[in-house]
Parts: C-alpha cells; structure tokens; sequence
C-alpha cells in the first residue's frame, strides 16, 4: 500500500518543490550579479552549458534507453554552423549572434535526421559505436574541408569587443541558461506526455512496444532529433564564447561522454537528475583540469568518478534518494 | 596501377595487425556481451610496455611480447574480475562506459608517467627493405604481418582444437545454455577477457613499431576498431577479420588515388553504406531476439 | 469471409522450413485454438501474422485487405494486437502506465499531449478492475507477481479495443485458479465481440474454450474443425505421438 503515505505528504511536498525551484531560478538569474569576477562567471557558463548538454542528451539517452556517446558530433557541428553563419554573413559581433543560435540548431537538426536514420537501424550495444564512428567522421570532415572550415588551423567567429572586464562573460552565461531552460522545459515536457511514455516503453522492451503500436523508429528519431538539436543550439553558443574553434576541440569525445557521466551520475531518464550531475561534476572537472591539466592525471580523476558512480550508484543520485525516502516514509 | 597493387598490399599487411586487435575485441563482445571500449588503451598500453622495455634493457619489441603478452593477460584478468563482472544490470550499456573510463584512466596514467610526446618502437626492420616484383616493401610490414598471422591462427586452434576454446564458443553462442552443460562461465568470461587483453599486446607492438604514438593515440585506434568490428558483424572473429582487411585496403587504395586526408572517410562510408542494406554487419545475426 | 485469411504462407529459417504452405481462417467471433507439437511453428504464424517477421511468400488478410508486408506498429493499428509467452509487459512503468501505452491517439496533438488524460485514465482503471489487478495500479510492473502480469498484458492490449487478438500461450506457467479466470475473462471479452486466436499446450482448456481448432504440424495444417472433431482425427494422433 505505498499510495496512501505518498497522497498524504503530496501537497506538502509540491509546496517545498515549488519553493525550491523558485529560489533555484532566482539564483541562477542573480548569480552574475553576485559573484561578477569572471574566473567564477567562466565557471557558470561551462557548468550552464552542461545542465543544457546532460538534460538534452538524456531525452534520447535516459527516456529511450539508447546510449549515444558521440553527441560530441552535434556539439561541434553545431558550433562550426554558427561560426560559419556569423563570418559568411557578415554579422557584427555582440547580440545579433545570439538571434542565429537557432538557425544552427535547426542545421543540426537536418544533419541529426540523417544520421539518426542510419544510427537507428541499430540496437543497444550497434547504435553506441555507431554513435562513435559518425563522431569520428565529422572530426574528420572538419578537419578535411579546409576552404570551408580552416581546417586544423581553426575557424576564428567575430568577437565581441565591445563587451569587457567582468561583464564579458554575462551574455553568455545568460544564452546557456536560457538554452538549458529550453533543455529542461523539453524534456519535462516529453515526460509527461503520450510520446514520452512511447519512449519509456522503447526503452523497457522495445518489441513489446512496437507490438502494442508505439511507432518506434519515428519515436526514437523524434527524441533523437530533439536531443541533438539542444546539443547544436549549446554547441553554438560554445564557438561564440571560445571564438576560436578546432576540429579536435569541439567535436571532442570527452564532451560528448561527460554529458553521459553526468546524466548517469544524477540519474537516467529523470529530469533534475542531469542537472544535479551536472552541478556536482563540471565545477570540480573544471578545478582539476586546471590543477592537474599539465600532467593528464586529471583523465584519471575522471575515470575514477566515472568508476566509482557506476559501480557503486549505477542508478544515479536522484532515484537512489527517492528510494531512500519512501522507505522512510514508510517505516513509522 | 602499379601504385594501386602496391597501397592494396600494403593494405592486406596492415590489415592483418588492425584484424588482430579487432578479433580480441570482438572475443570480448562475444564471450561477455560488452564493448571494451578501453581496447584502443590496451593497444596503446602494451606498446608502452615494450617501450619500456626497449628504453631500460634495449630489449627487441617483438621479443619484449615474451614479457609484455602475459602480463597483460594477468591485466585483462584483473580488469574484468574488478571492473566488468559487477555489472550486473544493464550491462551492454554499462560496460560501454565502464570501459570507456578505463580508457580514459590509462590515457591519464600513460601521460603522467611517459608524457604526451610521440614515441616509436625501433629495430633494424623498420627502414630495411627488400623488393618483389618491383614493389619496395619494409620489413617491419612483413614480420608485423606474420606476426598477427601467427597469433590469430594461435586464436583460433585454441578456440577449436582446445576444451577451454570450446567453452568459449559455447559462452559466446548461448550463455544460459553454456551455464546448463556445466560451462563456468565467469570464469571463462575471465580468462577470455585476458586472452583478448593479450592479443591487444601483440597487436600494440605491431601498432608501435609501425606508426608514432602517444597516450591519445586510442581514440583513433578504437573508432578505427569499433567500426570494423561493427562492419564485420559484433562477435564475429570471421567478419572481423575480413572487416579489418577492407577497411585497411580501402583506406591505402583512397590514400594513393585520391589523397591521405580522405583515407579514414572512405572507409566509413563503406559502414554507412553497409549499415543502411544489412544493420548486423557482415557477418552478424540481426538484433530483434527475444520475440 | 473471414475476419484472418492466411492463405498459402510460406518461412524458412536457414534450412528449416518453419511455416510451409500454411492456410487457414479465423471466423469473426469466435475463440480459435492452434495447436500442434513442439516446434510445428505455431509462434512463427503468430510474429508473421502480427509483421514480426517478414514471410517468405503467401498472403495474409485482415477483413479482406491484405496486410502481408506491414510492420507490428501499422497492424495493430488495424485492430489486432497479440500478447507474449511468459507475459511481456514493461517492468519500469507502472501498472496503469502499462495500460496507457497501447492507447491510440490521432494527431501530432495528441501524442504531445498530457499521458495521463482524465477519461482514458478512468478506462485504464475500469479495466484494471475488470481483470481484478486495480489494486496494483501504482505498482511498478517490474514488481508483480507472474499472475498479475499475465492480466495486465491482456488488460493492456484489450485499451486500444482489437478485434482480433492473438495470444501465445495464455495458459503458460498459470494455477489452475488462475486458469479459470483467464478464460472467464476471454469468455467475457469475447461476448463483448472479441475475436480470439490462440497457441495453447494445455488441451482441456483449448477444449472448453475455443470454437475452432487448427492442428499445425511442421509448419502446415493437418486438420481443423470442432475440438471434439479434432480430438477424434487420427492424424492428430499421429502427430502428436510422432508416428
């Protein structure tokens, strides 16, 4: 009889939930204002940018099931789709870059249309390297088309001088939150509707739920799709905030599997679990890059977390805690 | 043409190392239901082993594979007790990640202690060559390619002339039914774990004496070897091979007739297009199973 | 006509010949049972029915239109829907989401919509009470018992109102109180104009529920008519004692 506690305490806890979110919502609005000192502002882009990467990546990751790790491919692509929007077209640096982020979300999409229909012929462990091998190719198209992206020489976007000292990073920092928003406020969205559920299905018996007529390929190329359009929106973003962009850097698989880590960490398929790993993971990976950087023994801090979660919370955070209260809950 | 005839050899001897790392990879797949995504790390790992080797005691790489293959077994063995068999659920997906994160660790490790500059493998054979037919060929080429040559053939009277080959085809085919006729399989998942971490040895050498590498080397190792296993059909040690064979006389083909930059693309075109007319691969059986 | 004509098809695996020449019909109301042996390829004619599998050659019709070629998704929304052997439901979603996910909706706005819709909720409630497994709704499928997923599965696929409904050993690992009432259940459903087909090992319960009876062996079939016409065929005999 786990409904009735759980009805009892319901009210009570939408209040603390709603109350929190405000006070979250306010915080991530103010914090430039609070902390302005752009070594912190820099930390609050990356750790922004990768709410919006972990909560885009599990719509298709945890709602479905199907692990990518090459999401890395539309972070990239998506920045090379801005940058060469702003140089071909002239654009002056400052916010009308912002106003083309979702023209390279919507080139992302097309390009995900494509390679999710070829991806998604394939299951489980197929689809991951499948995933991989597409990364690896776009590294490689960047790095070939020479007269289209500089190639290994980088691609350099209009910076904006105008904006300076501590405020330089506050647009920023606002753009990857409205996107992680975005993020969010999609996926809550397909959570709780029909074609969520088709997705939850796919992703327990994906058979079974073509056999009680859930259209599985055009689900699973929908969520897909989705997915790695948030992922080329941020992606974008990225380029304009680096300003100089390289094929290894920003089609990096680090990228496309920290996103997996931390939505792993927090919890697959749940909506404030991405954003928790996220929060949790980029800040400290962030300090040990900048420690350690030199001497590559930041990879192996990472692997150890990545280890440790698996093996010890292979379920992640947010569910692990769920479970915890409702047993209290329901031990008097 | 002559040039064409001479890349495609050079492909088919090349080829042999990259289907020799692909067949432990594809092992592990078979045997374990995982993805060893950290075998392009191994690869590396045991390159860097024989570089130690040759650094300290001058030691020759092909011979160092004496030292080297054994104890990287007993680090597949480990690997596999610690990392892999906790997997309880989920594991296709976990292992990926898993693996993904040894990877990731050697990298770190292999930085820290050799740093991220480029290294080689050296011996007499590398820039001596002797010609047929015209054709100017390296011996490191020939004895890398015969070496891979012994070790798969190795691979496979083990695997259908031994009992403990048979429990492994056995696990691979059907696990439950393998458990059911008395088959230990974790124990076998174990040992064939070690077995693929050792062929990943040879392999290392092989890689090392012919290319310059360094700890990031993997990443382009695995998706190299992903795709070939995923070409020739996952837990195929057959369609690897072949997999392994085309893709390397593809990429030398497209490197002499169209250019080097595009060597690599043609070959994934080759899986794209492959993937869109059978999904399994060559070789492989289709995923749809438990109906 | 008949509600399922399967006319003449035809499966090979590799060298076996699963399902060879196969016709055969499924009245409109009734309970049909297929039996046979072991391996007379019974599942087979089920995931080709339902596009599971694609055939080799042959035809199969639903109320006169053909569907042979058609994926799982498109036919069971032509109205026929199928169930598992040993129950498959989806162990991560709850009991009542598990009703939830057969649930056809036309349109982009529909499937975009809340899951949990007021009306189709009630429904998904209503049947739940009429299998007697209301009591778990908020159960995780996951944590049932064998029994109670036998019944949600059927509960499951009976919300999107098939007219044909194919179920693979419905008698599978079940107690005989069970038994009893999943057939009451059928019985009820098929009052209410729901057609059955059925792959079942358990004879007395394809005896006292089903109209028809095909016998299937090595993949075509050797007799079909009345249970107690059946059980009196002599090739029925023969095939099942392997003569």
């Amino acid at each position: 009889m786990t409904v009735g506690p759980m009805h009892v305490g319901l009210p009570r806890m939408a209040l603390i939930k709603a109350l929190g979110l405000v006070v979250l919502a306010v915080a991530a609005l103010m914090l430039p204002l609070i902390a302005p000192d752009p070594g912190t502002t820099n930390i609050a882009v990356f750790t922004m940018m990768y709410v919006g990467l972990a909560t885009a990546w599990n719509i298709m990751g945890g709602y479905t099931g199907y692990i990518s790790l090459g999401h890395a491919a539309f972070f990239g692509f998506g920045a090379y789709a801005l940058g060469l929007l702003l140089v071909h077209l002239n654009i002056t640096p400052g916010y009308a870059p912002f106003l083309l982020v979702p023209v390279a979300g919507l080139l992302t999409a097309v390009l995900a249309v494509g390679i999710g229909w070829i991806a998604l012929r394939t299951r489980a462990a197929t689809f991951v390297i499948v995933t991989i091998a597409f990364m690896f190719m776009l590294q490689l198209l960047a790095e070939n088309l020479v007269t289209l992206t500089g190639g290994g020489a980088g691609l350099g976007l209009p910076y904006p001088h105008d904006w300076g000292g501590d405020f330089f990073n506050t647009p920023y920092y606002y753009a990857m939150l409205a996107l992680a928003v975005l993020a969010l406020a999609v996926s809550w969205w397909i959570r709780r509707s029909k074609f969520g559920l088709g997705l939850l299905a796919i992703r327990d018996d994906e058979d079974k739920a073509l056999a009680v007529g859930v259209r599985t390929r055009a689900f699973k190329l929908t969520a897909y799709v989705a997915s790695a359009a948030i992922v080329g929106m941020i992606g974008g973003v990225y380029g304009y905030y680096v300003t100089y962009i390289y094929p290894q850097f920003v089609i990096d698989p680090l990228i496309g599997l920290s996103m997996v880590l931390m939505a792993f960490l927090g919890g697959l398929g749940t909506l404030s679990g991405p954003v928790i790993g996220a929060v949790l993971l980029e800040p400290t990976q962030l300090e040990f890059a900048y420690r350690f950087g030199a001497s590559r023994l930041y990879l192996v801090f990472y692997a150890a977390v990545f280890l440790t979660v698996i093996l010890l919370l292979p379920r992640g955070i947010v569910p692990s805690v769920a479970d915890l209260v409702r047993r209290r809950r329901l031990s008097p | 043409m002559s040039l064409v005839i001479e890349a495609a050899v050079l492909g088919v001897l090349t080829g042999g190392v990259y289907a020799l790392m692909a067949s432990g990879l594809t092992l592990i797949f078979g045997v374990m239901r995982i993805i060893n995504v950290g075998h392009g790390a191994l690869v590396v790992l045991g390159a860097y082993l024989s570089f130690a080797l040759f650094r300290s005691i001058h030691m020759d790489p092909f011979l160092s594979l004496v030292i080297t293959m054994p104890v990287m077994f007993a680090i597949g063995v480990a690997l596999q007790l610690v990392f892999v068999r906790p997997l309880k659920t989920d594991r296709e997906a976990l292992s990926v990640l898993v693996t993904y994160a040894l990877a990731l660790g050697i990298e770190g490790t292999l930085g820290y202690v050799f740093t991220t500059n480029y290294v080689e493998l050296r011996g007499w054979y590398e820039t001596a060559s002797f010609a047929v037919f015209g054709f100017h060929i390296t011996y490191v080429y020939v004895f890398g390619f015969l070496l891979c040559v012994a070790i798969l053939l190795a691979l496979f009277l083990m695997l259908y002339r031994t009992s403990f080959g048979g429990a492994i085809r056995a696990t691979m085919l059907n696990r439950t039914a393998a458990q059911l006729i008395g088959v230990d399989v974790d124990r076998v998942s174990a040992l064939a774990f070690g077995v693929g971490v050792a062929t990943a040895a040879a392999g290392g050498v092989v890689f090392g004496v012919t290319n310059a590498f360094n700890p990031g080397s993997h990443y382009d190792l695995i998706s190299r070897l992903l795709t070939i296993i995923v070409l020739g059909g996952l837990g195929s040690l057959r369609g690897a091979i072949l997999a392994a064979l085309i893709m390397l006389v593809t990429e030398d083909v497209t490197s002499v007739v169209i250019s080097p930059v595009w060597a690599s693309f043609a070959f994934f075109v080759i899986l794209v297009a492959v993937l869109i007319v059978r999904p399994q691969g060559l070789y492989g059986v289709r995923a749809r199973d438990r109906i | 006509m008949s509600l399922l004509e399967v006319d003449n098809l035809s499966r090979r695996f590799g060298g076996v010949l699963a399902v060879d020449g196969c016709t055969l019909a499924v009245e409109a109301g009734s309970i049909t049972g297929l039996i046979g042996p072991n391996g007379s390829g019974k599942t087979t004619v089920f995931n080709l029915v339902t596009g599971f599998i694609p055939r080799d050659s042959g035809d199969i019709r639903f109320k006169a239109r053909s569907i042979a070629g058609l994926g799982p998704d498109r036919i069971y929304g032509l109205g026929i829907a199928r169930t598992f052997q040993l129950a498959r439901i989806f162990p991560r979603l709850t009991a009542l989401e598990n009703m939830l996910v057969p649930v056809r909706r036309a349109g982009l706005g529909g499937l975009f919509a809340r899951a949990q819709r007021g009306h189709e909720k009630a429904r998904a409630m209503e049947m739940l009470e009429f299998m007697e497994i209301s009591h778990v709704a908020g159960t995780l499928g996951g944590a049932l018992s064998y029994g109670q997923r036998k019944l949600l599965e059927l509960g499951a696929v009976m919300m999107a109102a098939p007219e044909l409904v194919l179920l693979d050993e419905p008698a599978g690992g079940v107690n005989p109180a069970l038994l009893e009432r999943i057939a009451d259940h059928l019985r009820r459903l098929n009052r209410q104009g729901v057609t059955f087909l059925l792959v079942e090992h358990n004879m007395s319960f394809v005896m006292q529920l089903c109209h028809d009876v095909v016998v299937l062996n090595a993949g075509r079939p050797i007799a079909k008519g009345t249970p107690q016409a059946v059980r009196a065929d002599p090739a029925v005999l023969d095939a099942y004692l392997g003569a």
